[in-house]
């Protein structure tokens, strides 16, 4: 098992200011959680914390960004992104400004906190912004690259980063062995000809669980890892299903408005496409432990198969 | 750390050529609603003695010169229009600085204009940042004015940074989001930030107080940990005396400033009705009647474009 998401966060801040990059950090009573807190450790004078209170935390970010910074916000992603909906859209992205929305503990796998902390809505809100680009990382390697083309980029960006500790997609240890992905494109980490599953985030990792199950029983999944889910890699999910026929979406994220959404718009007009979406069908979430609740919502391997199998029916 | 903030005027202070310009503002605000057919008149003639003092009485640095060649000076303070809805007022004040043309004022909230309903950064010189959304201008004055600081902590250059002007309306203080805000600005002793309130007394529905009563905001601020006043804000001396004077350093300014919603046409005052509609061509001239004798010593264009150079002369080295 690899490190969480949201480790990559704080470690990537600190490369960004020692590599003379103008970063600030803006937390909300979460520092140490986020991981922002590193930043406080060891560049004071680049950490702000608004305390209990987002909204002035995203505003305060947007007026230092006025200033030349690229401020990264934190808190957890429901408060981090919903909580701050209007504040993200009439000052960060209507301006078009540096401030990158960064919150972690998304999804499920917060875990035990339960269904108020679990947030499953937040790509959905973040996507439908004019200026914003959204980035859904699966692993600490591609987190850290998400953080560094965010900062370096002009403009919002939505990371979204997790609490839990994931499988290591990326890097030479790694489940592809495939090196530091470019963030901007949708990468065909596994090839097949008989369906094409395409995730992002945690669920990547699930998906190429499922078509280790899938080949098995002798099908050939092709498995997508859409990290950038604004503005989307159309290219390389049209070239798969192309070949395929066959799609299963697999986001740890409501099945509403969500990566499996935005791929359905696309694909529903350029090549129509059988399609399966797996997610959290529109309910909350629950406390338990995270292996639990990707089970429990059928968010794992097996179901994501399941879904591909029922499409070759 | 000095206990006290000078304030290092960027032109002299000429009360009458501010009030002038405060009338001119007003019957530029009338005209360019009479001519959209919609808007905030209120909000907009009850703020217009203080942005006309901010931008006319020597107290902004601010250069609207480098702004028409493509860049931005960096010493420039910056004006932040919370209650975004009252863009007609900073819209006049922009004009007649230099910013743009007065002509531009026919096309205020037409079909690709400059002059949006609401202020827009990214279309309209001299805008900062784009408002609309009430409650959100005082954490973005915080952020800029932290912003400012950590600049001029990185540069060393020894230069106070600029001052952040925010200007809220008194209505607009019922989102929560201005009171972290408020700690906020307190807790890193922001004092280059500038908050006036436009305490009109009146919102949409009615009277502040019988809406959701506010009470004492200078007293509230003060409890937040700010340097607080209250002023007359239509009287002119008194509101640059206050946007000038020697204050206590690592502290946030908050200016209460009571005004009249409406004033200066005799029909708008202190009506409620009159926060969000337009005056027709006959209402906007009898306004015009009542303002235009008011014009004393009328700010010719050159009168105004002498004074604007002399703010982007001074700019650079007079900053406070």
């Amino acid at each position: 098992m690899g490190k969480a998401t949201r480790a990559a966060f704080g470690e990537t801040l600190l490369e960004l200011i020692s590599e003379g990059h103008d970063v600030v950090a803006v937390e909300a009573d979460l520092a140490g959680s986020t991981t922002t807190g590193k930043v406080e450790e060891h560049y004071p004078e680049r950490f702000f914390n608004a305390g209990i209170a987002e909204a002035n935390m995203v505003g305060a970010a947007a007026g230092l960004a006025l200033a030349g910074q690229v401020a990264f916000t934190g808190s957890f992603a429901v408060f981090g992104t919903g909580r701050v909906y209007d504040q993200i859209r009439n000052t960060v992205c209507y301006n078009n400004l540096d401030v990158k929305i960064a919150p972690t503990h998304s999804g499920v796998t917060v875990g035990p906190d339960g269904g108020s902390h679990q947030m499953l809505e937040d790509i959905a809100l973040m996507r439908v912004l004019p200026n914003m680009r959204v980035l859904v990382p699966a692993d600490y390697v591609a987190a850290k690259a998400a953080v560094r083309y965010a900062a370096t980029t002009p403009g919002p960006f939505y990371i979204r980063l997790g609490r839990a500790n994931v499988p290591s997609v990326y890097g030479s240890d790694s489940i592809t062995g495939i090196d530091v992905p470019d963030v901007t494109k949708a990468h065909v980490i596994r090839t097949g000809k008989d369906v094409t599953i395409a995730a992002c985030g945690i669920e990547v990792a699930q998906a190429i669980g499922a078509a280790e199950l899938l080949a098995l029983e002798g099908i050939e999944a092709e498995v997508i890892d859409v990290m950038c889910v604004k503005p989307l890699d159309i290219e390389t999910l049209v070239g798969s299903v192309s070949k395929t026929g066959r799609l299963v979406t697999a986001e740890e994220h409501s099945v509403l408005g969500g990566m499996g959404s935005a791929v359905s718009e696309v694909l529903s007009e350029v090549l129509p496409t059988p399609t399966r979406r797996i997610g959290v069908v529109d309910q909350f979430g629950t406390s338990g432990n995270p292996d639990e609740l990707i089970e429990y919502f059928s968010l794992d391997a097996a179901s994501i198969a399941a879904a591909a199998k029922e499409l070759l029916v | 750390m000095s206990h006290t903030r000078e304030f290092s005027p960027s032109v002299d202070f000429d009360p009458q050529f501010v009030s002038s310009q405060a009338t001119q503002m007003r019957i530029d605000i009338v005209k360019m609603l009479s001519y959209a057919g919609s808007g905030h008149p209120g909000g907009s003639l009850s703020a217009a003695d203080i942005v006309a003092t901010l931008y006319f009485g020597g107290v902004m640095n601010y250069d609207p010169q480098a702004e028409l060649q493509g860049s931005r000076a960096p010493w420039r303070d910056r004006f932040i229009l919370s209650k975004g809805h009252a863009a007609p007022v900073q819209y006049a004040a922009l004009a007649r600085a230099g910013y743009f043309d007065a002509q531009e004022f026919k096309t205020l909230r037409h079909l690709g204009a400059m002059l949006q309903g609401h202020p827009d950064a990214s279309k309209c010189p001299g805008v900062e940042v784009s408002t609309g959304s009430l409650g959100q201008g005082l954490s973005i004055a915080a952020g800029l004015a932290q912003g400012l600081m950590l600049k001029g902590q990185m540069d060393k250059d020894g230069q106070a940074p600029p001052r952040v002007y925010v200007l809220l309306g008194d209505g607009e203080l019922q989102e929560g989001q201005n009171w972290e805000a408020a700690l906020y600005a307190a807790h890193y002793g922001l004092d280059n930030v500038v908050a006036i309130v436009d305490r009109n007394m009146l919102q949409i529905d009615g009277n502040t107080e019988d809406v959701m009563t506010l009470g004492d905001v200078a007293a509230k601020f003060e409890a937040f940990g700010w340097e607080a006043t209250t002023i007359d804000g239509h009287d002119i001396p008194a509101v640059h005396q206050a946007l000038t004077r020697v204050r206590t350093t690592g502290k946030p300014y908050v200016i209460v400033a009571d005004t009249v919603k409406g004033k200066g046409v005799s029909f708008m005052e202190d009506v409620a009705g009159w926060h969000g509609v337009a005056p027709c061509a006959e209402q906007c001239a009898t306004a015009c009647a009542e303002l235009e004798p008011q014009l004393s010593c009328i700010a010719s264009a050159g009168i105004i474009a002498a004074k604007a150079d002399t703010v982007s002369a001074k700019g650079g080295g007079a900053n406070g």
